[in-house]
C-alpha cells in the first residue's frame, strides 16, 4: 500500500525562525492518523504542507505518492478541511455543493446531499448563518464527497461544543468506515484522538518527538514504580522517557520491547495521555537543556 | 470555475449593473431628442445669418449638469472598479481563510486566479465599454457645444472612445496584483486607489504627449487669434494667443520674440501704437475688438514677434485612444501574467 | 440487535471492552445463535471509534469461535456461551461469598477488597488473552 504520507527530513522557515524542521515521518494508509502538540509546535505547517498550501523550505514531502497540489489529480486525492472549517459566509449550502460538483472531477453529489439531508441542514441557508458545528459539518462534507483518497483536518473540533464534537466524529468515522480512506487529523486534545485514532504522531517544538501505531505504543511504554533507582543504570535496551523520584521512590516512563524482568518494579500500564505528556515534557527538558529558544508560535 | 467566479462577483456586479442603469435611463430620457433639437437648431440660426454663438452657449448651459456628469461616471468607473472588484478579489479569500477551502478542490491555484482575471476583466471591460459608449453617443451634440472641454484635452479624452476599457482593465488587474501582494483588503483599496489616480494624472502629462510628435505652428498674433490683452506695471504687455483650432489639444504656447527666444511678457516699445496710453479705459469689448490693440499687434509683429504653439490636431482623437487603450490593455496582461505566475508563491 | 457502549476509564482497551460486551449478551442470552452483530458502520457512527477497533474486536471474537464473517452480508453469532456457564454460577457464588469474609476477618475494608479484586483480575485478563 502507497504510504499516506511520506517525509524526509521536511521543514519549513519563516525568515530565521522553523515552523517545522528535520521531520522524517512515514505514514502509512488506511489509518487514521492522530497529529498532537501543544500549540505552535507545527502541526498546522506540517498539515499544510501535505495539502500543498505550503512549500516545503528543505526536505521533501510525498502524499499518495505524488507531490502535494502538484495538479488537479493530485489535489483530487486529498481533502482538506482547515482550521475553523473555513465557508464561504455570503454563499448558502447549496452554493457550496454547488461548487465541490463544478471544481471537482470526482464530485459524489448523492453523497454531499444524503449527508446534508441527514445533518437536517438547509440547503438555502448562508454559511454565515451557521452555527460552528454546522459549519465544521458542512466543510467535512465538501471534503468527504470529492471522495477522496486521505482526508486531512486541522483541528476540526477544537472550537466545538461537546455535543457537536461527538457528532462530528460519528460521522467522521461513519465516513472512514463507508469510504476506506485515510485521515490525519490534529488536535492539541489527546482525549480527543484516542478514541478515533490508530496512529499518533507527536509534534512538539517544530520536530517530530514520536510516531506510531497506537497499540504498538501503548505496548511497548510501561510505567515503573519502585525503590529509589538512578535511570541511567537501566538496561540499554529499556529507554527512560520521563523520570521523576522522591527520597524512596522512582517512577520512570520506559519504552521497550522486551518484558521487564527486574522484580523490583511494579510495571503499570501508560495512558495515551501519559505518554503523550511525558514525550512533550522530555522534548521540554531537552530544550531547556540545550539552551534552545522557545517555540515558534505561528501567527494566524 | 466560471461559475463560481461569477457567483462571487454578483454583489458587485449588481452595483455596477445598477450605476449603468441609472445612468441608462438618464442618458435614455434625454438623448434621442437632443441631437434632433442641436441640428435642427443650428440650421435654423445659420440661416438667419445672427450667428449661433447665443444658442449654442444656452444649449450647453441646459445640458451642461448632465454632461459633467456623465463624464464623472466614465471617468470614475474604472477606479470604482479597480478598487472594488480588483483589490479584493484575492484579500477577501485570504481575509476570511476561503482559500484553504477554494485551493483544495481540484483546481490549480494558477487556473484559479486565471479564471477569475478572465472572466471578471471582461465584464469589467464590458462595464466599461457600455457606459463610455452611452456618454459618448449622448454627449456627441453637447461636444460640439462645449468650447471649454474640447475632446483631445486630458479631461474629457479619458471619458470618450474606447479608452475607458483599457483604463478599467488596467484598474482591475491593478487591484488584483496590490491586493496579492499586500493581502489585506482596504489597505490594497487605499493603494490600488492611489497608483490608478497617479497612473491616470501621469499619462496625459508625461506618456500622451509624446505619443505621436506634436505639431509646431508658428503664427503671427493677429486681432484674430488674440485671446488676451493685458497692460503690465512698467510697460510691459501680456499677450496670449492661439495658434491653433479651438477643438486642438494645444500642449505649450508661447510668444517668440525675433530671436526666436520664448517670452512671458513683451517689453513694449516706447513709442508707437503699443506706447501706453494717457487715458485707458475699461472696455467692454475683448480685445480683439479694439483698434488700439490691433494697431499694437501689427506693430508686435514688425518687430518680430509671434507666436508659436506646439499641439496634437483634433483629428488625432482616435488614434491616440488605440495608442492609449493599447498601451494600457498591455499593462494589464502584463500584471495578470504577473499575477498568475506569483499566485503559486503565496504562503497559506 | 445490541448496541455498544464505551467506558472511558474502564481501563480495559475498546477492543477489549467490544468482545467482552458480545460476550456478556451471549452468556444472558440478549444474543443468540444465527443473530448479526452491527455493521462496523453502524458501530462507529454510534461510538465514534476507530474501525479498525471494531474490525479487530470482531476478528477477536472469530477467532474464539464466537461469530463468523460472511463477506458482504456481515457478521453472524455462530455459538453461545449460556449454556456452560450458567451451571457453575451458583457454586462460584458461594465460593466468592466465603472468600469476601475472609478478606473482612484479615481487617480488608471495602476499597482495599476491590483494589486486590481488580488488580488480580486485570493482570489475570491480560495474561488470558494476550
Amino acid at each position: 500500500m502507497t504510504a499516506a504520507l511520506r517525509a524526509r527530513g521536511l521543514g519549513r522557515s519563516y525568515g530565521r525562525l522553523w515552523a517545522l524542521s528535520d521531520c522524517t515521518l512515514d505514514v502509512p494508509a488506511g489509518r487514521v492518523v492522530g497529529l498532537v502538540g501543544p500549540n505552535g509546535a507545527g502541526k498546522t505547517t506540517l498539515l499544510h504542507l501535505a495539502v500543498g498550501l505550503l512549500t516545503p523550505s528543505t526536505g521533501t514531502i510525498e502524499v499518495l505518492g505524488g507531490r502535494p497540489a502538484a495538479g488537479p489529480a493530485q489535489l483530487a486525492k486529498v481533502g482538506f478541511v482547515a482550521q475553523d472549517s473555513p465557508t464561504y459566509a455570503g454563499l448558502s449550502i447549496e452554493d457550496h455543493l454547488q461548487l465541490g460538483a463544478r471544481l471537482n472531477p470526482g464530485w459524489d453529489d448523492a453523497l454531499a446531499r444524503d449527508r446534508i439531508r441527514r445533518l437536517g441542514l438547509d440547503l438555502t441557508r448562508r454559511a454565515g448563518k451557521l452555527s460552528g458545528g454546522q459549519r465544521a459539518q458542512l466543510a467535512l462534507t465538501l471534503g468527504v464527497a470529492k471522495r477522496p483518497e486521505l482526508l486531512v483536518l486541522d483541528e476540526p473540533v477544537a472550537s466545538l461544543d461537546p455535543l457537536a464534537r461527538r457528532e462530528f466524529l460519528q460521522d467522521l468515522m461513519e465516513a472512514v468506515a463507508e469510504h476506506e480512506l485515510s485521515v490525519v487529523l490534529s488536535s492539541h486534545l489527546v482525549s480527543d484522538l484516542e478514541r478515533v485514532c490508530d496512529h499518533l504522531i507527536v509534534l512538539v517544538a517544530s520536530r517530530v518527538q514520536l510516531g506510531g501505531d497506537i497499540d504498538t505504543l501503548l505496548a511497548t511504554h510501561h510505567r515503573l514504580t519502585g525503590p529509589r533507582r538512578d535511570p541511567a543504570r537501566l538496561p540499554a535496551d529499556q529507554h527512560v522517557i520521563s523520570a521523576s523520584h522522591t527520597d524512596r521512590q522512582s517512577t520512570l516512563l520506559v519504552r521497550t520491547e522486551a518484558p521487564i524482568l527486574d522484580p523490583a518494579w511494579t510495571v503499570d500500564q501508560v495512558g495515551l495521555e501519559d505518554l503523550v505528556l511525558a514525550y512533550m515534557g522530555q522534548s521540554a527538558t531537552d530544550r531547556r537543556d540545550a539552551g534552545r529558544p522557545p517555540t515558534l508560535e505561528v501567527q494566524r | 470555475m466560471i461559475w463560481l467566479t461569477w457567483r462571487q462577483l454578483r454583489g458587485g456586479a449588481l452595483t455596477v449593473g445598477a450605476l449603468l442603469a441609472v445612468l441608462a435611463v438618464v442618458l435614455g430620457l434625454t438623448g434621442p431628442g437632443l441631437a434632433d433639437d442641436y441640428s435642427t437648431t443650428i440650421a435654423a440660426c445659420s440661416s438667419q445669418g445672427g450667428g449661433c454663438a447665443g444658442f449654442v452657449e444656452r444649449f450647453f448651459e441646459d445640458n451642461r449638469i448632465t454632461f459633467l456628469a456623465a463624464a464623472a461616471v466614465v471617468l470614475v468607473l474604472p477606479a470604482l472598479i479597480g478598487v472594488f472588484w480588483g483589490a479584493p478579489l484575492i484579500t477577501r479569500e485570504l481575509e476570511a481563510g476561503t482559500h484553504r477551502l477554494v485551493w483544495n478542490q481540484s483546481i490549480t491555484r494558477t487556473r484559479w486566479l486565471a479564471v477569475k482575471l478572465v472572466v471578471t476583466g471582461l465584464a469589467a471591460m464590458t462595464a466599461a465599454g457600455l457606459a463610455s459608449l452611452a456618454v459618448t453617443w449622448w454627449s456627441s451634440p453637447v461636444d460640439k457645444a462645449a468650447e471649454d472641454f474640447p475632446r483631445m484635452e486630458p479631461l474629457l479624452f479619458a471619458a470618450r472612445g474606447i479608452v475607458p476599457v483599457g483604463y478599467a482593465a488596467f484598474a482591475f488587474a491593478l487591484g488584483v496584483t496590490v491586493g496579492m501582494l499586500v493581502r489585506r483588503t482596504l489597505p490594497a483599496m487605499a493603494i490600488t486607489l492611489a497608483v490608478f489616480v497617479a497612473a491616470q494624472i501621469a499619462m496625459p502629462l508625461l506618456v500622451r504627449p509624446h505619443l505621436v510628435a506634436p505639431v509646431r505652428s508658428t503664427v503671427e498674433i493677429t486681432p484674430s487669434n488674440v485671446t488676451g490683452f493685458v497692460r503690465g506695471p512698467d510697460g510691459v504687455l501680456l499677450v496670449e494667443a492661439t495658434a491653433t483650432s479651438p477643438d486642438d489639444w494645444v500642449l505649450s504656447s508661447h510668444v517668440l520674440d525675433a530671436a526666436g527666444h520664448a517670452v512671458d511678457a513683451v517689453e513694449a516699445p516706447s513709442s508707437g501704437p503699443c506706447a501706453p496710453s494717457t487715458a485707458p479705459a475699461e472696455e467692454a469689448t475683448g480685445p480683439e475688438d479694439d483698434p488700439q490693440v490691433a494697431a499694437c499687434l501689427a506693430d508686435l509683429g514688425r518687430l518680430g514677434y509671434r507666436l508659436e504653439a506646439t499641439s496634437h490636431p483634433a483629428g488625432r482623437f482616435w488614434p491616440f485612444q488605440w495608442y492609449e487603450t493599447g498601451i494600457y490593455t498591455a499593462l494589464a496582461l502584463a500584471l495578470a501574467g504577473f499575477c498568475t505566475w506569483r499566485i503559486r508563491r503565496h504562503v497559506s | 440487535m445490541i448496541e455498544f457502549h464505551l467506558d472511558d476509564r474502564s481501563g480495559l482497551s475498546p477492543y477489549l471492552q467490544l468482545v467482552r460486551q458480545v460476550r456478556q449478551a451471549l452468556r444472558v442470552g440478549l444474543l443468540r445463535e444465527g443473530d448479526q452483530l452491527p455493521t462496523v458502520k453502524a458501530v462507529v457512527a454510534r461510538l465514534a471509534i476507530n474501525p479498525n477497533t471494531v474490525l479487530k474486536a470482531y476478528r477477536e471474537l472469530e477467532h474464539l469461535g464466537l461469530v463468523s464473517a460472511r463477506p458482504g452480508v456481515g457478521t453472524f453469532v455462530t455459538a453461545t456461551l449460556a449454556d456452560a456457564s450458567f451451571a457453575a454460577h451458583d457454586s462460584l457464588r458461594q465460593d466468592l461469598r466465603r472468600w469476601l469474609a475472609d478478606a473482612r476477618h484479615a481487617g480488608l475494608d471495602d476499597e482495599s477488597i476491590e483494589a486486590l479484586f481488580v488488580t488480580t483480575f486485570r493482570t489475570t485478563a491480560h495474561e488470558d488473552i494476550a
